[in-house]
C-alpha cells in the first residue's frame, strides 16, 4: 500500500501531500505521523498542502485530527500552502479549521514552528546553533565542568 | 427546461471511486469553462456527496450531465444509492448532524457549494441528490 513520506528536518517533521488522497491514505498518514512524533520526539509538524486541489470535510477532519493528536504529544502543527480556491471553498463548506495554525508557505511555516516551540529544537541544530542543545554536546566532551 | 448535452454514469461504491468521481467532475468543469474557484467548489461538493453514497448509502452511482437551458450551460450531478434512506431530511441537512463518524457537513456543506440542490429520500427507498452548478 502506498504511503505519504514523512521527512525529518532537525526537530521537525515535514509532510508534503502530493497526491489526490483517497480516504485510506489519509488515515494511514494520521497513524504514521503520530507514530513518528512519538518515536522522534519531534516538537513540530509542517504539512504542505500546496499540491492539494481540494480539501473536503474528510480531509479537513483528518488534518484537524493530526493537529489535535500532535498537540497531545507535545508537538505543534502548521499547515502551509493552501491554495486560495481551496480556502474559499473550505470556508463556504463550513470548515474553517479552528485550532490549526496556518502559514502561506513552507518558509513562514518553519518560522512559526520555531517560534512556537521556543527558538530551538531538541533533535539537531537549529538556525542559531548556540541555543541549548546540551545533552549531545556534553557527551562528546565539552570541558566537563562538573 | 434544460436539455442534456452529454452524460456519463459512474460507479460510486468505494473510496477509490470517490477519487475517480472527483477527477471526472474536475475535467467536466474545466471543459465547461468554470473558473478555478467554481471548479473547486463543484469538485468538493461531488466529493462530499460521493462519500455519502459510499459511507451511508452502501454504494451507488453518479450521473454527470452537461446541460443547457438556452441561456446558460451547467454541470448537473445526480447521486443515487439504494441504501437505508433518510428519515428526517431536514435534520440531515443541518450542519453538524451525522449518523456516522463525520463532521456532519456533507449535505449541508455541498448545498452551499452549488447553485441548485435537490434531495429525494425515504426510509428503505435509498437517496437521490441532484446538484447543479451553472457557468
Amino acid at each position: 500500500m502506498d504511503r505519504i513520506p514523512i521527512l525529518k528536518m532537525g526537530g521537525f517533521l515535514l509532510v508534503t501531500i502530493q497526491v489526490d488522497m483517497h480516504d485510506r491514505l489519509a488515515m494511514t498518514l494520521q497513524d504514521d505521523l503520530t507514530q513518528r512524533i512519538s518515536s522522534t520526539g519531534a516538537r513540530g509538524v509542517l504539512i504542505d498542502i500546496s499540491s492539494l486541489e481540494i480539501v473536503d470535510s474528510f480531509i479537513g477532519r483528518m488534518l484537524a485530527n493530526i493537529a489535535g493528536m500532535a498537540r497531545v504529544l507535545d508537538a505543534e502543527t502548521v499547515l502551509v500552502g493552501m491554495r486560495p480556491a481551496v480556502a474559499i471553498t473550505l470556508v463556504e463548506l463550513g470548515l474553517a479549521l479552528p485550532g490549526i495554525r496556518t502559514a502561506l508557505d513552507v518558509e513562514r511555516g518553519m518560522l512559526l514552528l520555531r517560534r512556537a516551540v521556543g527558538g530551538d529544537t531538541p533533535a539537531g541544530p537549529g538556525p542559531q546553533g548556540e541555543v541549548a542543545v546540551p545533552e549531545a554536546r556534553r557527551a562528546d566532551g565539552d570541558d566537563g565542568q562538573d | 427546461m434544460a436539455t442534456t448535452v452529454r452524460t456519463e454514469l459512474m460507479d460510486c461504491r468505494t473510496t477509490t471511486d470517490v477519487v475517480l468521481v472527483r477527477q471526472a467532475v474536475r475535467t467536466w468543469a474545466m471543459e465547461l469553462g468554470f473558473s478555478l474557484v467554481d471548479q473547486t467548489k463543484m469538485v468538493t461538493a461531488a466529493s462530499e456527496l460521493a462519500r455519502n453514497a459510499v459511507e451511508y448509502g452502501g454504494g451507488g452511482t453518479v450521473l454527470l450531465e452537461r446541460i443547457d437551458d438556452g441561456l446558460r450551460r451547467g454541470l448537473r450531478l445526480t447521486f443515487e444509492d439504494r441504501g437505508p434512506g433518510i428519515a428526517d431530511i431536514e435534520r440531515a441537512m443541518t450542519d453538524g448532524f451525522t449518523t456516522g463518524g463525520g463532521l456532519g457537513l456533507g449535505l449541508s456543506g455541498a448545498r452551499r457549494l452549488v447553485n441548485d440542490f435537490a434531495i429525494v429520500s425515504a426510509p428503505g427507498q435509498g437517496t437521490r441528490v441532484t446538484v447543479v452548478r451553472w457557468k
